[in-house]
């Protein structure tokens, strides 16, 4: 009986990485022209496409609320995300992440702003290789502000998890399902607060402390990236010399 | 008193810290001034704000907007304005006072599809906006070519005091109606003028935060430095321009393109007639 390997002995788990190292992200602003605003986010293997759609009238009229904005997240998996078809009915998880998405994003934004209005975000996994409901908000983060909706802060979100009794950043599908424990969190990076926070798995109080502390260290990663992303799309190639010098300080910060 | 220079932020930066009154799209926190929206951040005598790059329209009253019926009911017409809610022109605003659905046929003088240019009345957190049509130069539109454009950009192009629209409406012999939604209606005497003003507005659109705008769009209308003196000294723009049209400040808000010269008004509501060149 063959286990994987998840840690071997020069400290590389089963995708090179090491232990404190988050995958490769990329994300792309602005795909979709007929959503109000728009994301594409590339999180290691994962491919994840948000629109948003908003502030709009809310249909059904009854819906609406009369102070405030009704912010509704639907997170979907297509049949091809994963190796197995996956059924396209909305699951009991896709269900539940389609809740904790909107509750993670619900702070970020100001729906006082809007009143008896909504905004819809769509969230579709493409691709999935673990922590898509993280990479899920932070590009529906991303979406939010690219559609001009007015919000406190960007939301970023990282997920950590224990592999081998040692506790990692960013664990993908393997280590999923093979780890023991997975736990996303999602993070106000100026305010500091979470927004988001899950564990599926056992810890023991150290290293609960120890895994949302890397978390959240991999969040304000996920965070700079958001921040490149959407200041290259938005002020691009015009940032004059002193903005670029403030740029390249802040990032060293 | 510019503490900060113009500033590029995404929501959640920082601006500045200090006792600063908020104005447009940011918010105090402690003692700090926070950005909620994408957008170039300004500070003036009265405050700080963000002019933002993009999001939908929202209604502001007194704004003019173009708009198009999609519906009727027996007392007024929803109206879409291209924003968060739709509008509503009331019957009783086009036919007066005297207005009864059941001698006054509502779809005689508008029908669904019909383009109006009209000025928001009301609009605040508990109702829809309203709109009326019975002042100088609203009404129905004719003719002319639509075209939408995101509201943010629409101070860019107009420009200080109607000077990048004046460009562009010269050069290309064309008249351009803008809503503060962010809808224009071109109207021209040819084919190729109307082309070339489509994409001169384009162009306009992509690029608003950029520097030197004026003059590719001038190198893209082919037109000499000298034709219109409504420019001031406009050979190096940059933010400036884009910032001090931001529409809080912009109370000329003309009835056709936010121009504050009042004298380039024409005074009938045929909208089509051709526009005279400012002398």
């Amino acid at each position: 009986m063959d286990q994987t390997i998840l840690i071997d002995e020069n400290g590389k788990r089963t995708d090179g990485r090491s232990i404190d190292e988050l995958r490769d992200v990329k994300i792309t602003i602005g795909v979709i022209k007929n959503a109000d605003g728009s994301a594409f986010i590339e999180f290691g293997k994962n491919k994840i496409i948000v629109a948003v759609y908003g502030p709009r009238e809310v249909h059904p009229k009854h819906m609406a609320l009369p102070d405030r904005c009704v912010l509704r997240c639907r997170y979907h998996m297509s049949p091809f995300s994963t190796d197995t078809r996956k059924n396209p009915a909305p699951s009991r998880r896709e269900v539940e992440i389609s809740k904790v998405m909107r509750e993670a994003l619900e702070p970020a934004v100001m729906l006082e702003d809007y009143p008896r209005a909504a905004i819809d975000v769509f969230v579709e996994v493409l691709q999935a290789d673990g922590g898509s409901r993280c990479a899920g908000i932070a590009a529906a983060s991303v979406a939010l502000a690219d559609a001009g909706v007015n919000m406190r802060d960007l939301v970023a979100a990282c997920a950590a998890g224990k592999v081998n009794d040692k506790i990692v950043l960013d664990i993908n599908d393997i280590e999923d399902k093979e780890g023991s424990a997975d736990m996303p969190v999602a993070y106000l990076p100026n305010l500091e607060q979470i927004t988001l926070l899950q564990l599926d798995g056992i810890l023991n109080e150290s290293q609960f402390d120890e895994c949302i502390e890397k978390a959240i260290q991999g969040c304000k990663k996920v965070y700079e990236i958001q921040r490149k992303a959407l200041i290259e799309k938005y002020f691009g190639n015009d940032l004059p010399e002193g903005e670029e010098k403030e740029l390249e300080e802040n990032k060293e910060n | 008193m510019l503490e900060i220079k113009k500033r590029y932020v995404i929501p959640g930066d920082v601006i500045i810290e200090g006792n600063y009154r908020p104005l447009m799209n940011v918010i105090k926190k402690d003692n700090f001034i926070i950005a909620t929206r994408i957008g170039i951040a300004e500070s003036s005598k009265d405050g700080i704000k963000v002019i933002p790059l993009s999001g939908v329209y929202i209604p502001r009253v007194n704004d003019i907007v173009i708009g198009k019926i999609i519906d009727n009911s027996s007392l007024s017409w929803e109206v879409d304005i291209n924003a968060i809610f739709s509008a509503h022109l009331p019957a009783q605003d086009v036919f007066g006072r005297d207005f009864s659905p059941a001698k006054d046929d509502m779809k005689k003088r508008l029908a669904p599809g019909d383009l109006v240019t009209a000025r928001i009345i009301t609009f605040d957190r508990t109702r829809d906006p309203m709109l009326t049509i019975q002042e100088k130069d609203l009404g129905k539109i004719s003719n002319g070519e639509f075209l939408k454009i995101s509201s943010t950009r629409v101070p860019r192009l107009i420009g200080k005091r109607g000077s990048m629209i004046q460009t562009i409406e010269q050069a290309t012999q064309t008249r351009i109606l803008i809503g503060q939604n962010g809808i224009l209606v071109v109207t021209g005497k040819n084919n190729e003028g109307i082309a070339l003003a489509f994409k001169a507005i384009r162009l306009v659109e992509e690029e608003a935060h950029t520097s030197n705008l004026t003059q590719r769009v001038k190198d893209l209308l082919n037109v000499s430095e000298d034709v219109s003196q409504t420019e001031t000294n406009n050979s190096s723009v940059n933010n400036e321009d884009y910032v001090n049209n931001s529409y809080a400040d912009n109370n000329s808000n003309d009835i056709k393109n936010g121009h504050s010269s009042n004298n380039n008004i024409e005074s009938n509501n045929n909208i089509e007639s051709p526009r005279r060149d400012s002398a």
